[in-house]
């Protein structure tokens, strides 16, 4: 089952971030950076997706959504938390909105810090994020799982 | 009577790279309503004004949205500074002014990718990333930051540019103003643009005043409004005009866009060449007192920062009107009678800026 | 350096509909609506502009009472409305498109609401 972390394939959402860390994921997206290269796919479909990246903190409305992505994605899958706001809610972490970082609703493997992280970051954040999604996998081969 | 079916778009939707949802009312193919909601990203930061004093909120002021971070910070200061009778040194204003031109570029950039995308011309949406990299390049060499910089305070700026590198910012605006040219011909002529865009949700000057559009939205539809007009900053020194196009389809929202791209360079390199020296900031003390509502002109239009301060640490309250926000109403008009295929690119023509509409 | 002027002029909320209407009659557009929660009461404020100019109507309103739409007269003035509903609290009626305080969900009811207290949020954070 190689194919998962020579092609895994990423989705994105946005928690309630400032836009900030949300530019410089779809950045690492294009030329420069160029993360496609990895083989590594942005998907907007939660059931085609490995590795889930999250930006900005949890507030009332995403707290429902963020939950409902991750409870469809296959098993093996893992978090990245982008940003400080993901990590611990940041700047706004007394916003009377915001509940907390990312790990308050879901359990993160990566966190990325930066405000806003940097592409170069982001990508080591997914490549880590890739070691962890093997060893999930090498995991559930070993329980039998599929 | 014909089936009417209501179908939601959003939050998470793959052409959509921030969550607004939208709920459509079809007929057949046709959207005969759109009622939006908004708020995903709400997060209440005018609340913060309690708990930062006014210097320190600079920062939370800069990221109310990661795209005209800079222009946001500098509003926020203006405001500041108007009630505290600050007099800002040229220079800064000078340096503000080309910080917030980078910003427009970036995000105009950013813009046509995304516009690019949403029509699948992927390699149109590659190249324009590729060159905002070359902008946010200029930007991080002389801020630090790519997308949020953090470079403005009350009363000045923290960095200055040296001369050499304003010298050097101009030469690689040189080089890169033919890429930029290029790009802007293939959103001008070329047939896949144009076919998908040239007619399309059109808003006449009338709805666009009525209905207080602003920004690229309302020039697009030939409104002249643009607040640089009104000169604040260093706007007023550097001879500005404002773009304006006539058809109100998503060509010309789109056209607006691209051709300030090379409006800002224009104006970057007349304010290097006029550039003052003198200090970068002006000593402030005490705490503000009193009210100002100051405007600024935002990549997505004009923007409203409503400072109240009652001669504490803490204002009293701040409110921020954003250029979305006002966009959303024509918005709402916009998607009235185009069919269900096009809804991606007619609501990005507005430029939806999620993170500054929900605040 | 703000070079933009701006009035302000203070209303009564009775008169609201009469002088918004005659701006739009002359030919104003909606810049916004805004208000400021000041302990025991609001002030809101109407900006209308031709140009660079700007001019606000004030109102004073306090807990209780209602506020009369001008979306009639401004269409777009909908979203300032219902901003209004959902972070202050303050009725607004007869809109046009009226979200029934689901336009901008809050953890808690009406944030800005007066007094400006938030003593319990529901869990995690530490607002
Ligand atoms: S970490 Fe900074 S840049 Fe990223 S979403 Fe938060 S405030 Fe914005």
């Amino acid at each position: 089952m190689s194919y998962i972390t020579k092609s895994p394939w990423i989705i994105h959402y946005d928690g309630s971030s400032c836009n900030g860390c949300d530019i410089e994921v779809l950045a690492c997206l294009t030329p420069l950076y160029d993360l496609e290269r990895f083989g590594i796919v942005n998907t907007g479909n939660p059931k085609h997706a490995d590795v889930f990246l999250v930006t900005g903190g949890i507030n009332a409305q995403s707290e429902a959504v963020v939950k409902n992505t991750y409870e469809q994605m296959p098993d093996p899958k893992v978090v990245v938390a982008v940003g400080i706001c993901a990590c611990t809610g940041g700047v706004f972490r007394e916003c009377y909105n915001i509940i907390g970082g990312v790990d308050k609703v879901i359990p993160v493997d990566v966190y990325v810090p930066g405000c806003a992280a940097r592409p170069e970051s982001i990508i080591d954040g997914v490549v880590r994020a890739l070691g962890i999604l093997e060893e999930k996998r090498a995991k559930m081969a070993e329980k039998g799982g599929k | 009577m014909s089936n009417r079916i209501v179908v939601p778009f959003g939050p998470q939707h793959p052409v959509l790279p921030e969550p607004i949802h939208l709920d459509l009312v079809l007929e057949d193919e046709r959207v005969v309503e759109a009622i939006p909601t908004i708020g995903y990203v709400h997060r209440g930061l005018e609340k913060l004004v309690e708990k930062r004093d006014y210097k320190d909120y600079v920062l939370i002021a800069e990221r109310i949205c990661g795209i005209c971070s800079f222009t946001h910070s500098v509003t926020y200061c203006n405001a500041i500074e108007h009630i505290m009778g600050v007099e800002v040194p040229p220079r800064a204003q000078f340096i503000r002014t080309i910080w917030m031109e980078y910003s427009r570029m970036h995000s105009h950039l950013l813009w046509l990718g995304l516009a690019a995308d949403a029509m699948g011309f992927e390699n149109l949406f590659m190249n324009a990333w590729r060159l905002r990299e070359e902008i946010l390049d200029d930007m991080e060499a002389t801020t630090g930051g790519r997308v949020i910089q953090g470079t403005c305070k009350v009363g000045g700026i923290r960095r200055d540019i040296g001369d050499d590198k304003l010298g050097e910012m101009v030469d690689h605006l040189k080089k890169i103003r033919p890429l930029l040219e290029e790009s802007n011909r293939i959103f001008t002529h070329d047939q896949t643009v144009r076919h998908r865009m040239r007619g399309l949700s059109v808003l006449s000057e009338k709805d666009a005043w009525d209905l207080g559009a602003v920004g690229p939205v309302a020039r697009g539809s030939g409104c002249d409004m643009d607040v640089r007009s009104s000169g604040y900053s260093a706007y007023g020194e550097l001879g500005f005009k404002p773009v304006t196009f006539s058809h109100g389809d998503c060509l010309d929202r789109c056209l607006v866009r691209s051709e300030e791209v090379l409006a800002s360079v224009d104006l970057v390199e007349r304010a290097v060449a006029k550039m003052p020296d003198g200090p970068i900031e002006e000593k402030v003390t005490g705490n503000p007192e009193g009210e100002c509502f100051a405007f600024s002109e935002q990549p997505r239009g004009e923007c409203l920062h409503y400072v109240r301060a009652n001669g504490k640490k803490n204002i009293v309250r701040h409110r921020v009107r954003t250029p979305t926000f006002t966009n959303v109403p024509p918005l709402v008009k916009l998607l009235e009678g185009i069919e269900l295929a096009d809804v991606p690119v007619v609501v990005l023509t507005i430029d939806p800026c999620i993170g500054c509409c929900d605040r | 350096m703000i070079e933009q002027k701006h009035t302000i002029i203070e209303i009564e909320v009775a008169d609201l509909l009469k002088k918004t209407e005659e701006y739009h009659k002359a030919g104003h557009r909606l810049v916004q609506i805004g208000t400021t929660p000041l302990g025991d009461r609001y002030e809101i404020n109407y900006t209308f502009t031709t140009a660079w100019d700007f001019e606000s109507l004030r109102i004073t309103v306090h807990d209780g009472d209602e506020l009369p739409s001008i979306s009639g007269i401004y269409w777009g003035a909908f979203i300032y409305e219902n901003e209004i509903n959902d972070l202050f609290g303050i009725p607004v009626n007869g809109m046009n498109i009226d979200f029934k305080g689901h336009l901008i969900e809050t953890r808690i009811p009406t944030p800005f609401k007066n007094p400006p207290k938030i003593t319990k949020v529901p869990k995690g954070g530490d607002a």
